[in-house]
């Protein structure tokens, strides 16, 4: 026989699944809380977006081509989802310039830094997301009125920060529900807030078609929640008074985003599913006691920060059942 | 009630293509290669010269220790030379050349195809026609069949699992085996039954295969203590720990051997060819190979002699399509490529798989996003990403206390990955490794 054959070791076969059509899905899942963003908050949602993704992949496009001189990779995906979930934590109303800086601080110290792809110990948009928080937080905490809310005004507080205010100038919490948005609202989108944050439904739609599609598993998004929601019950029961009932601080900030599209992200997160329920359990922990004793009135982005930092950690000790025991 | 294994695993495509197609014999090559080293143990030892006339059936390499077994000519002719030739392993392998005239079987060989269903012979005797007629595992792993059939010291059987799942892709010989020759297997799994003192025998075949299920349920009832144990489909199902888990509920202890738990496994193949040597005298010289491949003119199954040339069974199977790639020794997961169609079969070859062109090179690998699948998908609860990195930063003695030992090489973690690593690779060589400093460190 004339032609060569192809040697390599077993498996000769793949599946037909790759690392960019996972990325793809993740976009997917974000499309209808985006929508709803453009929807709600007019063409400026559009344009944050756009700065955000075009920022992130030109970011790492540039930054892999000439500073590391790699091939760029910006195809597969990750900058994608790092662009829109950077936009999806911030107001539709951010001046250019400040997205294009934690675009850069996102792709450039949160990913690239690192290495890049499957290297950050970080989440990349949240580590955006805080140097833009830190840096500006005047611009980053000024939200722009909901449409759909039926409030007349520019700008808007969120929920918990109208809570977190509320209490710290001494006003019971029967007060201060006055001027809350109902539950019902919170859940399906007609609250104050960072573009992707404000409609729990259409981010649980997204989580749902991720955990279809086997993107994620249950174990974080779950168990994040149910922390938050006993701890907050815990207080809730307490006193009344001064700790609003846990269906808010459920439905409120980004908690839906952060435990479905941030704290899922698989490079910065837990092995195994017992690790993940740890994890889970922390960045649970971590955001209740920032949003009740802490300055800022919302704490995922550095409860998941934090507890990036603890995955290294998890995967050394917790280490899936092995078959035979011992 | 369907059963399966708890842990891990994967589901490839199935590619059963020649499912349907009966059990053909193959014409006899005119010549063949007999690599001594069939066999997981000792190579045998050549007892022919050159020149020599040999019978069908002749001993031609003797076993040369315990875990050894004979070696016999599977045609009748002229030894051309001894000399070393590639096998599938890639490596050169000595073996006996023989040039084939006619097909003259040795005298008490009985070579009819009547069944035999009676016995009586005892245990040790079973065991020893099974050494002598060179029995060794046919499901892959060609371990000999005579030595587990010694259970070690304060060791017992309890239950005897036959292994009809050929969980691999695309390979069909054993199921064609069930299908066509049922009685044999089960008079073959009573003699091993017997060999091991042991009650009660189970045969576990998958439901993707339900003409074999019902059918050897149905013979079942004619055999004393056998029954059948349908199988959800889940790859490597037949491997034998994840076998023994499925059917029995017991984990065999990482390091140990399946008797650990009171189980011995064998192939419905190994079954059938303890019924031809016990019932027919007859030594392993043939064995049936899926010939298959999304390409082949003609999917097939053969019975084919010990020894034949690769490019004989695809002639047979209707010629070496034109987009070839890559040709598979084996299944698709767990098979070996082989770079030349002058590999012979041997007694562990179970399929020979045409891969086309364009499926047959991997395609560039990316970082590890560390999506935790192939710590999922690994039926040995290990963790594939972590082996690999140690096996590439060649930190040995962690890889062995994270147990890379333990894996069985079943491929579901490369299978599985999105970003293409080639975890298995890098698993191997860290497996490789490990087990040379272990034995080292035994000295």
């Amino acid at each position: 026989m004339s032609k060569l054959l192809t040697v390599s070791p077993s498996p000769h076969v793949h599946s037909d699944d790759s690392t960019q059509k996972i990325m793809y899905r993740v976009v997917l899942a974000m499309v209808p809380a985006l929508a709803w963003s453009v929807f709600v908050f007019g063409i400026d949602a559009l344009r944050v977006i756009l700065i955000a993704v075009l920022a992130c992949l030109a970011f790492e496009y540039l930054i892999q081509k000439y500073l590391m001189k790699i091939k760029p990779s910006v195809m597969d995906g990750s900058a994608l989802v790092t662009g829109i979930l950077l936009a999806f934590n911030v107001p539709s109303n951010l001046p250019w310039w400040i997205i294009i800086i934690g675009s850069l601080a996102a792709i450039g110290i949160g990913k690239l830094s690192f290495g890049g792809l499957g290297h950050n110990i970080f989440n990349p948009a949240l580590v955006g997301r805080v140097f833009m928080l830190i840096s500006f937080p005047v611009q980053m905490t000024s939200w722009p009125v909901n449409t759909q809310s039926g409030i007349d005004a520019v700008t808007s507080a969120t929920p918990l920060s109208i809570i977190k205010e509320g209490i710290s100038n001494g006003t019971p919490i029967s007060e201060i529900s006055k001027n809350l948005p109902s539950a019902l609202e919170m859940f399906w989108g007609g609250i104050g807030g960072s573009l992707g944050e404000i409609s729990a439904a259409l981010l649980i739609l997204g989580g749902l078609y991720m955990l279809y599609k086997k993107v994620i598993t249950w174990h974080i998004p779950v168990s994040i929640i149910a922390t938050v929601g006993i701890m907050a019950g815990i207080f809730w029961m307490v006193n009344p008074e001064i700790y609003i009932n846990p269906v808010y601080h459920i439905l409120t900030g980004g908690l839906m985003l952060g435990a479905i599209f941030m704290a899922t992200d698989m490079v910065s997160s837990p092995m195994t599913p017992k690790g993940q329920i740890i994890y889970g359990i922390g960045i649970g922990v971590i955001t209740i006691s920032i949003r009740l004793f802490g300055a800022y009135p919302e704490g995922i982005s550095f409860a998941i920060l934090i507890m990036n930092a603890f995955t290294p950690l998890i995967n050394y000790y917790v280490k899936p059942k092995r078959f035979g025991g011992k | 009630m369907l059963k399966t294994f708890k842990k891990g695993g994967v589901h490839p495509p199935e590619n059963k293509l020649s499912a349907a197609k009966k059990i053909e014999v193959l014409p006899l090559p005119k010549s063949v290669f007999i690599p001594v080293a069939q066999h997981i143990g000792a190579p045998a030892t050549p007892v022919v010269n050159k020149g020599d006339l040999v019978k069908t059936g002749q001993i031609i390499a003797k076993s040369s220790s315990f875990v050894s077994t004979n070696i016999h000519s599977s045609v009748s002719g002229k030894v051309k030379k001894i000399d070393f030739s590639a096998d599938s392993s890639g490596y050169p392998k000595q073996g006996v050349f023989i040039d084939v005239e006619g097909d003259e079987w040795l005298e008490e060989i009985d070579c009819s195809e009547e069944f035999v269903k009676e016995f009586n012979i005892d245990g040790p005797e079973i065991i020893k026609k099974i050494q002598d007629a060179g029995i060794v595992g046919l499901g892959g792993a060609t371990f000999p069949t005579h030595v587990k059939l010694v259970p070690p010291k304060g060791m017992k059987a309890e239950v005897l699992l036959i292994n009809g799942v050929e969980c691999e892709p695309y390979l069909t010989s054993d199921h064609r085996l069930m299908l066509e020759k049922p009685d044999e297997i089960l008079v073959g799994t009573q003699l091993l039954m017997k060999a091991l003192h042991v009650e009660k025998a189970v045969i576990g075949i998958e439901n993707n295969k339900p003409d074999a299920i019902e059918l050897l349920s149905e013979k079942c009832k004619g055999y004393q203590g056998i029954s059948v144990q349908p199988l959800k489909v889940k790859y490597p199902q037949g491997g034998e720990k994840q076998l023994i888990k499925a059917v029995t509920g017991k984990e065999v202890p990482s390091g140990g051997l399946p008797i650990a738990v009171g189980a011995v496994v064998s192939n419905v193949g190994t079954a059938f060819a303890v019924y031809e040597a016990v019932q027919k005298n007859k030594p392993l010289i043939e064995r049936v190979v899926t010939v298959t491949g999304k390409n082949v003119a003609n999917p097939s199954n053969f019975k084919v002699r010990v020894g034949t040339a690769t490019s004989e069974l695809i002639e047979a199977a209707g010629g070496l399509p034109e987009d070839t790639g890559k040709i598979i020794s084996g299944g698709p997961m767990m098979g070996r490529a082989v770079a030349s169609l002058d590999v012979p079969v041997t007694k562990g070859t179970s399929g020979i798989l045409i891969i086309k062109e364009d499926e047959s090179k991997r395609k560039e690998y990316m970082a590890c996003i560390r999506c935790s699948r192939c710590v999922s998908v690994c039926p040995m609860g290990l963790e594939p990403y972590l082996l690999m990195t140690l096996g590439e930063k060649q930190i040995f003695d962690r890889a062995e206390q994270e147990r890379v030992m333990d894996c069985i090489e079943c491929g579901s973690c490369s299978y599985t990955c999105p970003s293409q690593r080639p975890l298995l690779d890098y698993i191997r060589f860290g497996k490789g490794k490990v087990g040379q400093i272990i034995r080292s460190r035994k000295k």
